[in-house]
């Protein structure tokens, strides 16, 4: 049997598609009506391509914990996600407005602090921040920007308005499966962009060279760019080189660099050849182990130093995860008032900051509505669900909040929206989120679209693809 | 380019290289026995030899039969050298340089390794063995065509031929170790003269067909089959691609588009001087043990230069 969309709820929840059960969105209808123009045979000839696709393409990703398998298929819905035009115009232009105050108070933290004198935001929160970076104090990296790439994720709630989850500011990853789900895409269903005006998103890799090249110290046209991994293992490894090779750029391990006389080369078969400007890929604390862990084999010593002469330009800078801390999330509508004299165009989702007597009383009493996020960790780890928590993880996470109230926040749960995801025999909704990418030098870029991350797990609110999320692709259409 | 980079193209041209040999041999080896008499010392164990990995094999073995020796070839983990194996590696190197290779060479190599991943099991019949044979080779050759095609033809892929042509040349040397030594102390022993003569241009003739030779020779020597014109053939010939000559002058070719090749062409040059000037007829006569052994250290040279040169860190810390 082919798809009904009557027999589709999504209930309560905002839904993507249609706006309630037998009525698509405008901008869905065309592939709504598409898609149950095809037969139960043909969908499934449709789902067993994209698996081939997605193996021939050896689209992958990697789990840390299996051993032995490290390298998995990257798990897709062939269903798009569709944002018409003009609700992405203002959810773009609020990324770059909020990218913008970012990379200020970034640059003011490590160099006059003026937001703490004026007392918009209190010190003591940065002094205690796990990603401060004392070392980077007085640094002024071209154009003052510090966080370069940023992955910035959205939800929508039950109103349809979109809000901002989290800033990614260090080493924000996943830009590359948006590429290929639109490749992946558009080889199953050519018919589609023939009736849909989809904005495209291949010049992602152009755009992050040039905003790289932007970055040089020495100002050229093409100044040798490296992309800087951890290796084979990492789980965003396939990105790193997809990267790379998009952008015509020498994939690099810290083995493959050196620093001599504060300049960064790296070893080619020719000699030292040197380096301009490294998109790194691994995290602040493993860059050089002079600076930071001495035991890191990932980084490259010296490379601290080469920076800081402003030898090399390094992307996204060091320290910049100061700012893509949960807790200084809750400051950045302040931010962009205080550094850009703006109102912020996209909300937060309301917040509560442990650090707040007031507040913190609030988080302790509510623990089973509220989810409570380590103000540091990424990649959904180390959260409290509340509505689907324990008394025995909620105990847990009261003894700890009450230990080390600055390293949580709390926000109520969001009804996070929905999306039709096609299962064996029906579609089913599944709450998503989106993670546009932002690139700012000189100039700012947004993705039109991003990644749309998938809960497959019915009910379920966690995307992230290291506990069992998928994606969708993601298109902003013109009605 | 990085030094790592060259490397793993170098290793993925030896490995692609690798499997496709041995499929080749595999394939060509099963034919040739059927054709033999019982008793020839031409048995399933040489292939055994002339994968090297004797040490390995009796570790986990006891008897040569077919299913054991075919599966330690194909598929089996323990063996390095196994088809499966080599592709698994070809594959990671392939993986960790998409960003240099094209594309849909990355994709035809993730093509062969599942091709071969899903198709072998222990009970793999001998048709099925032959199919499967046919498909490793066909998209081998694929992949080769694609590197040709598709590739820029800039250091990586000077690498890549390095790697290659330098396995290739390998394999050839074992060849013509196998069509000459095992078989003659056997057959003297247990038959009458007359009887081996066939059999020997048998066992030449089906090397010159693994090589995909045949043809060449023919047109080539214009003579009939002959242990010492195949094995002059083999070494020297700089026109059939298979041949160890041809492969040294690749090598030579791809050695004058790098940097500081000196010392690489100088041991290149020492394999030619050995292959030229070799007395085939009196080497059939005692053996060529010595002189495999001899010409198989002097290509492995070529490989120590090629790493010393453009792959050790330490060296290029040096030259830096």
């Amino acid at each position: 049997m082919a798809i009904n969309w009557k027999s589709y709820n999504p209930g309560k929840f905002y839904d993507e598609l249609i706006s309630s059960p037998g009525y698509p969105r405008k901008a869905a209808r065309i592939l709504t009506k598409y898609l149950s123009s095809l037969s139960h045979e043909e969908l499934k000839e449709r789902k067993a391509s994209i698996e081939h696709a997605i193996k021939s393409m050896g689209i992958s990703f990697t789990v840390y914990s299996e051993a032995g398998n490290i390298d998995r298929q990257w798990p897709f819905d062939l269903i798009p996600r569709i944002i018409p035009e003009k609700e992405w115009i203002p959810t773009n232009e609020g990324l770059k407005q909020r990218q913008r105050a970012l990379n200020c108070f970034i640059h003011d933290v490590y160099n006059d602090g003026k937001i703490f004198k004026d007392k918009v935001l209190p010190i003591e929160l940065i002094k205690k921040s796990k990603n401060y970076r004392k070392e980077c104090k007085g640094m002024k990296p071209v154009h003052e920007v510090w966080a370069n790439i940023c992955g910035t994720d959205l939800i929508r709630d039950a109103d349809g308005k979109f809000y901002v989850l989290e800033d990614n500011l260090r080493v924000p990853s996943g830009v590359s499966y948006m590429l290929e789900n639109r490749t992946v895409t558009k080889r199953v269903f050519p018919e589609l962009f023939e009736n849909y005006d989809i904005q495209p998103i291949t010049d992602y890799p152009s755009q992050l060279f040039d905003t790289l090249a932007a970055i040089s110290p020495i100002p050229k046209d093409y100044p040798e760019v490296v992309v800087l991994t951890p290796g084979i293992f990492n789980s965003a490894y396939f990105e790193h080189s997809f990267l790379a090779q998009q952008m015509g750029c020498e994939l690099v391990q810290g083995s493959d660099l050196v620093v001599e006389d504060d300049h960064v080369f790296m070893k080619t078969i020719e000699g030292l050849a040197p380096v301009d400007v490294i998109y790194r890929r691994i995290d602040d604390q493993f860059l050089d182990p002079e600076v930071f862990y001495p035991d890191s084999a990932l980084g490259v010593p010296g490379l601290m130093r080469a920076w800081l002469k402003g030898n090399v330009g390094l992307a996204n800078a060091p320290g910049a995860g100061v700012a893509d801390d949960k807790v200084i999330y809750t400051f950045v509508p302040k931010m962009i008032k205080y550094y850009l004299d703006e109102d912020a165009i996209l909300p937060n989702v309301p917040s509560y900051l442990c650090i707040d007597k007031k507040q913190c009383q609030h988080v302790l009493k509510n623990l089973d509505k509220l989810v409570v996020k380590p103000a540091n960790e990424s990649g959904g780890y180390g959260m409290l669900i509340g509505p689907q928590s324990t008394k025995k993880e909620r105990d847990e996470f009261a003894r700890k909040i009450k230990a080390n109230p600055r390293e949580f926040m709390a926000q109520p749960l969001i009804a996070l929206s929905t999306s039709p995801v096609l299962g064996e025999n029906t579609i089913e909704p599944r709450h998503i989120d989106l993670r546009p990418f932002c690139l700012q030098a000189g100039s700012s870029y947004v993705t039109p679209g991003g990644l749309t991350r998938v809960a497959m797990v019915k009910g379920s609110y966690v995307v992230n693809s290291s506990q069992g999320g998928g994606s969708k692709d993601t298109w902003i259409v013109r009605e | 380019m990085l030094s790592s980079v060259a490397e793993r193209v170098y290793w993925l041209g030896r490995y692609l290289e690798r499997a496709e040999n041995s499929a080749r041999l595999l394939k060509i080896y099963s034919a040739m026995l059927f054709d033999l008499p019982r008793g020839s010392k031409l048995d399933w164990s040489t292939l055994i030899d002339i994968s090297g990995s004797h040490e390995r094999y009796k570790e986990h073995h006891t008897s040569y039969d077919e299913k054991a020796v075919v599966n330690f070839l194909l598929g089996d983990s323990k063996n390095r050298n196994s088809i499966f194996e080599c592709l698994v590696l070809a594959r990671e190197n392939a993986r960790t340089s998409r960003e240099i290779i094209p594309s849909e060479i990355w994709e035809q190599v993730n093509a062969l390794y599942y091709t071969v991943k899903e198709s072998i099991n222990p009970r793999l019949g001998r048709a099925n063995r032959y199919t499967l044979l046919e498909e490793i080779m066909a998209k081998s050759q694929r992949i080769e065509g694609l590197f040709v095609s598709s590739m820029s033809h800039n250091e990586a892929y000077s690498f890549i031929e390095l790697g290659r042509k330098l396995e290739r040349a390998d394999m050839t040397s074992r060849l013509v170790d196998v069509g000459s030594i095992n078989l003659f102390p056997a057959f003297a022993e247990k038959t009458e003269h007359q009887i081996i003569e066939p059999y020997e241009n048998i066992i030449w003739i089906n090397v010159l067909r693994c090589l995909g030779g045949f043809q060449a020779y023919r047109q080539q020597v214009h003579n009939r089959v002959s242990g010492n014109l195949v094995v002059r053939f083999l070494l020297q010939d700089e026109e059939f691609p298979r041949a160890i000559g041809f492969c040294l002058s690749d090598l030579a070719q791809n050695l004058g588009k790098l940097p500081r090749n000196e010392d690489v062409k100088r041991a290149v040059g020492r394999v030619k001087r050995i292959t030229h000037e070799v007395d085939v007829e009196s080497l059939l006569e005692k053996g060529l043990l010595e002189f495999i052994d001899e010409l198989q250290i002097s290509i492995a040279d070529i490989h120590d230069e090629i790493s010393r040169i453009w792959f050790t860190p330490v060296n290029i810390q040096n030259a830096g």
